[in-house]
């Protein structure tokens, strides 16, 4: 995987066999480019590319695309997340269009949570593709310069090709076979699921390694740190798809309030540790939720500090 | 079959209280058998409303008639020869019912008495769940039997989703997830590794709602 077929930036440092690390940022709900500038700004010395959810949760909110202009308008490399929910082939296609002229480089395909969770439950969902059909929309429309409909694209677009998997939804069994199915797809990176059950996690990772599936995709593993007892209780109990053990909730609980947010940061840089010599894992994906802040600090504290530089 | 459910009884009288002889129309099939239009409904739904009318002070006729079927021409000629009598139809017959209805007897006003919800199957007395929606290309084959289309909530041709947990479906624990239940079907029938991953294409939705009306045709047995 040493060679790469993208200006991205992320893809040099995966491909130069150095951790990369990468982190997300909420666009507003409102349209102060200034929000998504300043969470910028606090991180953007710590990661190497910085992704922007797209209407996460279905809650609508500035959208990705142009808020990933705001970052790579301020020399910054971002992940274009994008969902097939909202959008069907044409507006996405023309989506990812838009984002390759203003040479964002990372696309991140997902299928995005169910509209019933956000602020407007009784809208129409598209769902024209699924995740899997967008990645290899993409790398269609990078490899092969065409549009779904078969035409010719002028300048394709030049995108690293991301992905999400889950190793803790169900069915458990079909969670390696799900990855190489993306990996099939034409997924080159992958961003996981924030991470709190390492065991499973690692049980996953066997299973990817042991198909030789690493050595075909990158895998960054996912990672949230809890604020307070009150949010790992939420992740546990609430959060579809989300794996939260007992263990961590107890003693996110054992700290009084004011120290939680200390524990929830000392959790989440051991769990860094504990993966980053773990063959399979290529890299960290900090999903430091309304938290931005404190992203710094994890890098620093995990010794994935300072970041690589790359020349272009 | 054809599933519907009645709609509130407030929202009927809204319906038909501007007029003064009303026909109840039901229908045979499919709302007989989710017991939403059928004959004992049309009885139903008339005595409360004439219960309700009675009750204003208001006189009204209200008659009840049920069809063999709403979507055929040869049962709803059966009504031709009284139409005549009534200011308004409300049809307990699914959307299909009604419009066809509609289109028949031009100038009466037929107004719909249930909400045609899906294509589906009874589960057990009083519990219908939705199986097809339709799409005009039928991809059962290759899901092992089970519709991501009409089961998934997001119509996954390659699910499951990151959000299936314990065999149901993030946007309710009380639904099955569809791809759950297409991986039990796939292992029972002893194909999951050979069939789960295969990449579902993308697929032609020409045929389903986004092309625009669709019509089958069959020049071999029309007359
Ligand atoms: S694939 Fe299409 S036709 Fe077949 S059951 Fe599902 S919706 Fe109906
Ligand atoms: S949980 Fe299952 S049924 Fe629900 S959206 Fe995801 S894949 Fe579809």
């Amino acid at each position: 995987m040493s060679e790469t077929k993208t200006p991205s930036k992320l893809e040099k440092i995966l491909s130069s066999g150095q951790l990369a690390v990468t982190s997300e940022c909420g666009p507003p709900r409102g349209s102060d480019p200034e929000v998504i500038r300043k969470k910028a700004q606090m991180i953007k010395d710590h990661v190497d590319a910085i992704n922007i959810t797209d209407n996460q949760t279905s809650v609508t909110r500035l959208c990705s695309l142009a808020a990933c202009i705001h970052l790579k308008l301020m020399g910054l490399e971002p992940v274009l997340q994008m969902v097939v929910r909202d959008r069907n082939r044409i507006a996405l296609q023309s989506d990812i269009l838009g984002a390759a002229s203003f040479d964002i480089h990372n696309i991140l395909c997902l299928s995005g949570d169910h509209q019933k969770f956000g602020d407007n439950p009784q809208g129409q969902n598209v769902f024209d593709i699924d995740s899997m059909q967008l990645i290899q929309t993409v790398r269609l429309m990078r490899d092969e310069g065409k549009f779904l409909g078969g035409d010719d694209i002028a300048r394709p677009p030049k995108m690293f090709v991301g992905a999400a998997a889950n190793p803790f939804a169900d069915p458990f069994e079909i969670r390696v076979p799900r990855l190489a199915k993306k990996v099939a797809a034409g997924a080159e990176f992958i961003q996981t699921q924030c991470i709190y059950n390492v065991d499973r996690f690692k049980e996953w990772l066997k299973g990817v390694v042991d198909r030789g599936l690493h050595e075909k995709v990158y895998i960054l593993a996912g990672v949230t740190p809890f604020k307070s007892a009150g949010m790992a209780k939420y992740m546990k109990n609430r959060v579809p798809g989300m794996d939260v053990p007992d263990e961590l909730v107890k003693r996110m609980s054992g700290v009084p309030k004011e120290k939680q947010p200390e524990e929830g940061l000392s959790i989440c840089v051991e769990t860094i540790e504990q993966l980053k010599e773990v063959e399979g894992v290529s890299g960290f994906h900090i999903m430091a939720i309304e938290w931005e802040e404190k992203v710094p600090e994890i890098v620093e504290r995990s010794g994935l500090y300072p970041r690589p530089s790359v020349g272009e | 079959m054809i599933v519907a459910e009645k709609k509130p009884m407030e929202e009927i009288i809204e319906e038909v209280k501007g007029y003064n002889k009303i026909l109840i129309a039901g229908c045979n099939e499919c709302v007989t058998v989710c017991e939403a239009g059928g004959k004992k409904e049309v009885q139903v739904l008339a005595s409360a409303l004439r219960m309700y009318f009675m009750n204003q002070g208001k006189e009204i006729k209200i008659d009840e008639v049920t069809l063999e079927r709403q979507c055929d021409h040869e049962y709803l000629e059966e009504i031709r020869n009284i139409i005549d009598q009534y200011d308004a139809v409300l049809s307990l017959a699914c959307g299909v019912g009604v419009q066809f209805m509609a289109e028949k007897y031009f100038t009466t006003p037929i107004l719909p008495g249930v909400n045609t919800c899906f294509l589906g199957a009874t589960e057990e007395r009083g519990f219908w769940t939705e199986r097809c929606q339709a799409c005009g290309q039928c991809i059962l084959a290759r899901t092992g039997g089970i519709c991501p289309v009409s089961r998934c909530a997001k119509r996954l041709l390659n699910g499951p989703c990151g959000g299936s947990t314990k065999g149901k479906c993030e946007i309710d624990s009380n639904v099955d997830c569809a791809w759950q239940l297409i991986i039990d079907r796939l292992k029972a029938l002893g194909r999951l590794e050979q069939d789960y991953e295969k990449l579902t294409p993308i697929k032609d939705w020409s045929t389903d709602r986004a092309g625009g009306p669709r019509k089958v045709v069959r020049e071999d047995v029309r007359i």
